[in-house]
C-alpha cells in the first residue's frame, strides 16, 4: 500500500512539475509577446503620424483647410446632447455625445468635431447646441460668428457653457 | 498587493488628466486638448497619435517658444508617457518620462519624472529599479504626489522583501486621505511579512473598519476582512473571524469567498446550522464561480452534520447533478475554444460598445466559449494576453483601413491630375504675358516711388511738369534750334517771345512745386493700393498655380513608401496576433482543464457522499419507524 502511495505521489509531482513547466513556459512567451507588441505599437504609431501628414496635404491643404473644435467652459456641468455646425449656410457637422465623450470633454478634453475646406476670405459660421443643465431643464442655443481665413490653417474653437454660467453660452476663438 | 498598481495607474491618469488646461480660459493649443479628449475616453492610440505630432513640430520648430504648445510643454512631456503605460507601451514610456527627468526642469518636476519612472518599474516587476528611481527624488515634490511617491516606496519595499522598511514608510501613510484603505490594508500585509503577526491583525481589523466611499477602498475594506477573517479561522478564533467576515459587503467581488470562508468559521466551531446560512446563500449564486461550486458540497455537508440525512441527500444529488452540467460545460468551452471561437467571440465589434462586455459576453446564447470568460479573467496572465490580442485587433482593423485609403489617395490624385494637366498650359501662357506686363508696372512704380523721393532733397521742377507743358516745352526747345543761327530784328524778336514763354512756364513750374510735389505724393499712394492689390492677386494666383501642381505631383513616394510600411506592419501584426491568440487560447485552455480537473474531484466526493447520505437516511427513517 505505501509503495502504491508513493508512485501515487511520484505521478502527482511530475505532473505538478509538468503544470509548473507549462505555466512558467506560458509566462515567458507572453512576456517575450507583450514585448513585441510594444515594437508593433511604437511602428503603427509612426505610420499612422506619417499618415496623418499626407492625408493632410492632400485633403486639407493649408490655404483652405479650417478645423472646428468643441470644449465645455471649465467646470462647466452642462450635460451636451448634441452639436450642429454650420458654414457658409451648409450643414458640415451634427454630432451626438455618448456619455463617455461627454465625461472626456469635462475633464478637459477638446474634440475636433469637423475639418474642411473654405476658401480665403470672411465665412460664417452657425453653432447650435443642446442639451440639459443641472436642474433639468433643456438647454437649446444657437449663435452665429463670422472668421477670416487667410493662407494658413484655420482653427475654430467653440466653447459652450450654461445659459446660467455667467459665461457666453456659445464662444467662439480663433486660434 | 495586486491591486496596488492599478491604484496607482488611476491615479496617475487623474493626475495627467488634472494636468490638462482648464478650458476656455487656459487652453493655448487645440491639439494638445484633442489628445486630451481622446485619453479621457480611453482612446490611446489616437492620443499618443496627435499628442506625438504635436510633440514633433515642436521640437522640429526653430523657435519653439513662439509655438502654442509652449504654454503646455511640461504637461504634454507628462501626458505623452501617461498615455504610452496606459496604452500598455512601458519602454516608450520608460524613454518619454527618462527625457523629462534628465531634461533642464524645475526640481517638483523632475521629482515627479522620478516617481512616473518608479511608478513604470514597479509595474514590470523591476523593484530595485524601481526603488533607485525614488532614491532620484530629492527636494521640492508637488503636494498632489506626496503621498503616492510615499505609497509606491511602501509596496516597492515589500516586493523586495524588506517589510520592516515598508512598515515605518506605510505608517506614516496612515492619516492619508487619497490614500485610505490603501495604506490600512498594505500596512497589515507588510506586518504580517515582518513576522509581527498580532500586529498584523490589529491592522489589518482597522483595516476592514475604515470609512471609505468609492468602489476602490471599499473593495480593498472587503479584502482586509477576507484575509484577516481567513487568518483568525486558521488560528482557530472563531468569534473574532466570524466578526471581520460579517463585515464583507454582500455584494462586493469578495463576497463569494467571505461567505465560503464564514460558513467554514462556523462548522470549525461546530455551528454547522449556522454555517448553512452562507452555503445556502452561496449555493444560489452564478455556478461557474468556484466558490459556489464548493458551496455545493459544503452544504449538504453541514446537513449531514446536524443529521438531516435526508435533505443532506437531496442536495449532494443536486450537486452531482451540477458538477454534471457543468463539466460538460466546461468541456464544450475547452471544445470550442479549440476550435478558435473563443478569439472569434472575443473581437466581436458590438460586444465593446457595452462597458459590461465580459458579462455580456458570457450571457450570448450557443456560445460556449466564454461561458468561463470570468474565471479566465482571474488570471494575470490571460489579463495580459487579452489586452494585448484585442490591442493587436485593433492595430490589425486600423491597418486594414488604411489600406483601403491607398486606393482612394491615388484615385484623387488621378481625378486631380485628369482636371489640371489640359487646363495648366493654357492658364501658364496667360500668365507669363500678364507676368510680364506687372513686372513692368512693378519697375514703373519703382522708378517713381524712387524719383519722388529723390525730389524731396534735390527738386526737379522739370520732373513734375504736365504733358501740356512738357509738349510746349518741346515746341520752344525745337523752335530755339531753329532760331539758332539766325540774326535778324525779327528773329531776335521771336527769341525773346520764346525766353519770355519758356520764363512763363519756368516760373510756373517752380512757384507749383510743392502744390504738385504734394499732389504727386497723393496719386503714388492712390497707386500703392491698386498695386498692392494686384500684388495680392498676383501671389494667390501663384499660390493657388503651386498649389494645382502639389495637389497630384509628389505622392507616388510617399504613398509608395506608406503602403509597404503598412503592409509589413499588418504581416507582422497578424503573425503577432496569432501567436498571441494561440498563446491565449492554451493558457485559457490550462485554466479550464484546472478547473475541470476541480469539478471532477468534487463530483467524486459529491457521488461518494451522496450514497453515504441515503444509506444514513435509509436506516435514520428505519429507526424511526421502529416501534
Amino acid at each position: 500500500m505505501p509503495r502504491i502511495l508513493g508512485a501515487v505521489a511520484a505521478v502527482l509531482l511530475a505532473c505538478w512539475q509538468v503544470a509548473a513547466l507549462a505555466v512558467g513556459d506560458d509566462r515567458e512567451q507572453m512576456k517575450g509577446l507583450d514585448e513585441q507588441v510594444q515594437e508593433a505599437k511604437s511602428d503603427v504609431l509612426g505610420i499612422a503620424a506619417e499618415l496623418a501628414r499626407l492625408e493632410e496635404k492632400l485633403l486639407y491643404p493649408s490655404n483652405t483647410q479650417v478645423a472646428v473644435f468643441v470644449a465645455l467652459a471649465a467646470g462647466d456641468t452642462l450635460r451636451l446632447d448634441a452639436v450642429r455646425i454650420q458654414i457658409d449656410g451648409q450643414p458640415v457637422a451634427h454630432y451626438i455625445y455618448s456619455f463617455k465623450e461627454l465625461d472626456a470633454l469635462r475633464k478637459g478634453g477638446v474634440q475636433r468635431i469637423y475639418t474642411g475646406n473654405v476658401a480665403t476670405g470672411q465665412h460664417q459660421i452657425e453653432v447650435t447646441a443642446s442639451g440639459k443643465l443641472p436642474d433639468g431643464t433643456d438647454y437649446s442655443q444657437s449663435r452665429s460668428f463670422t472668421f477670416e481665413k487667410g493662407v494658413e490653417p484655420k482653427l475654430v474653437g467653440v466653447t459652450l457653457a450654461s445659459a446660467d454660467s455667467g459665461r457666453p453660452p456659445i464662444d467662439v476663438g480663433g486660434w | 498587493m495586486r491591486r496596488a498598481p492599478s491604484r496607482l495607474l488611476g491615479l496617475g491618469l487623474a493626475a495627467s488628466i488634472a494636468a490638462g488646461p482648464a478650458l476656455g480660459d487656459d487652453l493655448r493649443d487645440l491639439y494638445f486638448g484633442e489628445a486630451i479628449f481622446h485619453a479621457g475616453q480611453g482612446h490611446y492610440f489616437d492620443s499618443l497619435q496627435r499628442l506625438d505630432t504635436e510633440l514633433g513640430q515642436y521640437h522640429g520648430l526653430d523657435e519653439p517658444q513662439y509655438d502654442t504648445l509652449h504654454y503646455h510643454i511640461g504637461a504634454a512631456e507628462f501626458d505623452v508617457g501617461d498615455f504610452e503605460l496606459n496604452y500598455r507601451m512601458h519602454h516608450r514610456a520608460g524613454r518619454a518620462i527618462r527625457a523629462v527627468l534628465e531634461g533642464d526642469v524645475p526640481e517638483p518636476v523632475r521629482n515627479e519624472a522620478a516617481y512616473r519612472l518608479a511608478r513604470i518599474h514597479f509595474q514590470k516587476d523591476q523593484p530595485a529599479d524601481a526603488l533607485q528611481a525614488l532614491q532620484r527624488i530629492d527636494g521640492e515634490v508637488p503636494e498632489g504626489i506626496r503621498d503616492d511617491v510615499e505609497f509606491l516606496r511602501g509596496n516597492v519595499y515589500m516586493a523586495l522583501g524588506r517589510p520592516g522598511d515598508a512598515v515605518a514608510v506605510l505608517e506614516r501613510l496612515q492619516r492619508s486621505k487619497d490614500l485610505t484603505g490603501f495604506a490600512a490594508y498594505n500596512l497589515g500585509i507588510a506586518l504580517l511579512q515582518d513576522g509581527r503577526t498580532g500586529e498584523a491583525v490589529e491592522q489589518l481589523d482597522r483595516a476592514g473598519q475604515v470609512d471609505v466611499e468609492d468602489a476602490g477602498g471599499r473593495a480593498i475594506r472587503d479584502k482586509a476582512n477576507l484575509v484577516l477573517g481567513t487568518m483568525l479561522d486558521e488560528s482557530a478564533d472563531h468569534a473574532r473571524a466570524r466578526v471581520a467576515l460579517d463585515r464583507v459587503r454582500l455584494e462586493g467581488p469578495f463576497s463569494n469567498q467571505a461567505l465560503l470562508r464564514a460558513g467554514w468559521t462556523e462548522a470549525a466551531a461546530g455551528n454547522f446550522e449556522r454555517a448553512l446560512v452562507p452555503w445556502n446563500m452561496l449555493a444560489a449564486r452564478e455556478v461557474t464561480d468556484s466558490a459556489v461550486q464548493e458551496a455545493l458540497l459544503a452544504a449538504p455537508f453541514a446537513y449531514s452534520k446536524l443529521d438531516v440525512h435526508g435533505r443532506a441527500a437531496s442536495l449532494y444529488g443536486r450537486a452531482l447533478e451540477t458538477y454534471g452540467n457543468e463539466l460538460e460545460r466546461v468541456d464544450a468551452s475547452i471544445d470550442s475554444i479549440r476550435k478558435g471561437h473563443f478569439l472569434e467571440a472575443l473581437v466581436r465589434e458590438e460586444i465593446h460598445q457595452d462597458p459590461n462586455w465580459v458579462v455580456r459576453l458570457r450571457e450570448l446564447p450557443a456560445t460556449p466559449e466564454t461561458y468561463y470568460l470570468m474565471a479566465l479573467l482571474a488570471s494575470h496572465d490571460f489579463h495580459t494576453g487579452l489586452q494585448n490580442y484585442l490591442d493587436l485587433e485593433d492595430l490589425r482593423q486600423r491597418l486594414a483601413s488604411w489600406k483601403t485609403s491607398f486606393d482612394a489617395f491615388e484615385d484623387i490624385i488621378a481625378l486631380r491630375a485628369g482636371n489640371y494637366e489640359p487646363l495648366l498650359p493654357d492658364i501658364d501662357a496667360s500668365f507669363r504675358e500678364f507676368d510680364a506686363q506687372f513686372r513692368l508696372r512693378m519697375a514703373q512704380h519703382e522708378l517713381l516711388e524712387r524719383r519722388l523721393h529723390g525730389m524731396l532733397t534735390a527738386p526737379r521742377p522739370d520732373y513734375l511738369a504736365t504733358a501740356d507743358e512738357r509738349v510746349v516745352l518741346e515746341r520752344l526747345n525745337r523752335m530755339e534750334a531753329q532760331l539758332a543761327d539766325a540774326d535778324s530784328e525779327q528773329q531776335q524778336a521771336l527769341r525773346e517771345r520764346i525766353a519770355r514763354a519758356r520764363g512763363t512756364l519756368t516760373w510756373r513750374l517752380h512757384t507749383e512745386y510743392h502744390e504738385r510735389l504734394t499732389l504727386a505724393h497723393e496719386h503714388l499712394r492712390e497707386l500703392d493700393a491698386v498695386v498692392e492689390a494686384t500684388t495680392r492677386q498676383y501671389e494667390s494666383f501663384v499660390r493657388t498655380r503651386q498649389e494645382a501642381t502639389h495637389s497630384y505631383v509628389g505622392y507616388d513616394a510617399a504613398i509608395g513608401r506608406l503602403r509597404q510600411r503598412v503592409d509589413a506592419a499588418l504581416a507582422k501584426v497578424e503573425r503577432l496576433q496569432a501567436r498571441q491568440g494561440h498563446l491565449i487560447e492554451t493558457v485559457a485552455i490550462d485554466v479550464l482543464q484546472a478547473r475541470r480537473e476541480r469539478l471532477v474531484a468534487y463530483q467524486e466526493q459529491a457521488r461518494f457522499a451522496v450514497a453515504d447520505s441515503y444509506d444514513r437516511a435509509t436506516r435514520q427513517q428505519t429507526s424511526e419507524a421502529r416501534p
